[in-house]
């Protein structure tokens, strides 16, 4: 195993996250805490408890999930984008480091940042609604297997984006709409029947939930099949690295 | 002398069916500085970026110091280094920053002294601290140099390491090259700058569309095939080359001042006895005479142009049958 491979990639993309503190982190922090400044503090107080929780506290595990999906994906495929874009790339190809050695540099560094965006998000939650943790050892593992999970599947569209729209496309197009409409502001009990069965096709509203009960102990979907539909996305995520890396897609000619 | 780099039966395919390598055979020995030249397109890079694990092969085997690319990549690739063409760079990083990630992905333990040696060696310890953005072409050129060199190869692979670099920076390069191969490192260079080749080089290898053409010893090469001229400064110019003389390898230079005569330098006669009894029978007088050999670009374009001239009358008379 090639542990100073790993380390170099691992604090090469950690420094830019500290080179760039305002964008990787500052930024994501503000916009989640006018979140909760709008719709905590102020329409949440004018709202009912849903599931015997407050509004407020309600939506603090679907905002951290927002920014967790978003941030994982949007820090791996830059992570891996931008050296293809400027031709570095060559020099991680030609290194004597694994296929597994380049993700787990990549892909562990993008988790990290968006695990520490997610703790402080929490954090900066405390000044605006009251919220109790009743599984935190669960929260602690949704959290890290969410971020290892999605930036995974960003490392996947870094490789596969050829140009800088289509590495905005999916986060943009289709995470950001799916988290919003999977239950990051509502229970999905609260839906028309119809739509309560729509919606279990969104796999984000198995996360969601997955993560609010570790938060509140109550959850619209079973935490076992929140479970297992997270873990069955991050092995469809790393089948799909696995493949890249044995046919060289895009990165090899 | 011993193989450090061995290429058996390399091809290359491209997914849209070009070729770009054929059935290539090369093996480049420890120690010494390799040259390889080809006209654009001729598949050097491609040659490289095999060597080096960036671009896969379609068939053939590769060894660095023995160990096979794809079995061993890891103690193979550790082994090289290498210098791309472009100045790919990471524009917001120091020097010392990229060059520490350099050798940690190389798998190499931090080594605060080497580095500082290195940078030193190539004038950017200065620098250190810099981000690259800031850098002149040229620096960045050494700062690739540095990042090739950060884990100690006994490969080194520059690939038009001067191109568009300054007459001084490139003089500062070859002695660099060369004060590489004096520690025992083995450099193979593509290059369009014959005089580069023909300056640093101990063997040359041509490739064109795909194939060597040839591997030689450099001053073997040029002997093998170098010609050398007789330029006769004539007092007065002539029209064209006297009826009695036509007969020889001669030719006037433009403003017909200069009567040069071509003769090979590895035969035995090389004629120019019998030149020099007729042009005086021909009652033509000079009043400076000079010799000049043929440089290694006038060699290299000959045997490229050789090579597709005979391509040509292949094709013609595949196309005739």
């Amino acid at each position: 195993m090639n542990w100073y491979g790993i380390r170099a990639i691992y604090k090469f993309e950690m420094a830019r996250t500290w080179r760039t503190l305002m964008q990787s982190i500052a930024s994501p922090v503000l916009s989640t805490s006018l979140y909760f400044i709008v719709f905590g503090a102020a329409i949440g107080s004018r709202m009912g408890d849903i599931d015997g929780v407050s509004y407020g506290a309600f939506i603090i595990p679907g905002l951290i999930m927002l920014s967790l999906l978003s941030e994982s994906i949007s820090n791996a495929s830059f992570g891996i984008f931008f050296p293809k874009f400027s031709g570095t790339i060559y020099e991680v190809l030609s290194a004597p480091v694994s296929a597994f050695e380049i993700v787990a540099g990549y892909v562990g560094a993008a988790a990290t940042k968006s695990i520490i965006l997610g703790l402080l998000i929490l954090v900066t939650a405390r000044f605006f609604v009251d919220y109790h943790i009743v599984h935190p050892f669960w929260m602690l593992g949704f959290l890290v297997l969410t971020a290892l999970t999605f930036s995974m599947f960003g490392f996947i569209i870094g490789i596969w984006a050829d140009d800088f729209q289509k590495l905005q496309v999916i986060p943009l197009m289709v995470v950001t709409p799916l988290t919003f409409l999977g239950g990051a502001f509502y229970s999905i009990n609260m839906l028309p029947e119809i739509w309560q069965k729509i919606t279990l096709f969104n796999p984000v509203v198995y996360l969601i939930s997955g993560f609010r009960w570790a938060f509140y102990g109550v959850a619209d979907v079973n935490v076992g099949v929140s479970l297992g539909m997270t873990m069955l996305f991050l092995l469809l995520c790393m089948t799909g690295i696995w493949w890249i890396f044995r046919t060289g897609y895009r990165i090899k000619t | 002398m011993e193989s450090i780099i061995s290429v058996k039966g390399l091809g290359k395919t491209y997914a849209g069916g070009f070729t770009a390598l054929k059935n290539v055979d090369l093996d480049i020995r420890r120690g010494e500085i390799f040259a390889l030249l080809g006209p654009n397109g001729a598949g050097k890079t491609t040659l490289i970026s095999i060597i080096c694990g960036i671009v896969n092969p379609t068939s053939g085997t590769i060894t660095a110091d023995g160990c096979d690319i794809a079995r061993d990549f890891r103690v193979a690739r550790s082994k090289i280094g290498l210098v791309p063409q472009e100045l790919a760079t990471d524009s917001f990083e120091s020097v010392m920053a990229t060059v520490k990630f350099s050798r940690g992905l190389f798998g190499k333990a931090p080594n605060p002294a080497y580095l500082e040696k290195l940078l030193r060696q190539l004038s950017l310890w200065e620098k250190k601290d810099s981000k690259i953005m800031a850098l002149s072409g040229g620096m960045k050129r050494r700062v690739m140099i540095a990042k090739a060199l950060s884990h100690e190869p006994d490969i080194l692979f520059l690939d038009e390491p001067t191109a568009g670099v300054d007459v001084e920076l490139r003089r500062d390069m070859w002695e660099m090259v060369r004060g590489l191969r004096e520690s025992g490192v083995t450099i193979i260079l593509t290059t369009h700058y014959i005089e580069e080749a023909e300056e640093m080089a101990d063997r040359i290898g041509v490739i064109n569309r795909g194939e060597v053409v040839l591997v030689e010893d450099k001053n073997t090469l040029m002997q093998k095939m170098g010609e050398k001229e007789l330029s006769l400064h004539l007092p007065e110019p002539l029209q064209q080359v006297p009826e009695t003389l036509r007969d020889l390898p001669l030719t006037l230079n433009e403003d017909g001042s200069q009567l040069i005569y071509r003769f090979d330098i590895k035969s035995s006669d090389t004629g120019i006895t019998e030149f020099l009894r007729r042009l005086n029978e021909a009652d033509i007088e000079f009043r400076d005479l000079h010799t000049r050999e043929s440089s290694l670009e006038e060699i290299f374009v000959g045997l490229v142009h050789n090579a597709r001239s005979e391509q040509a009358e292949q094709l013609t008379k595949e196309t005739q049958e």
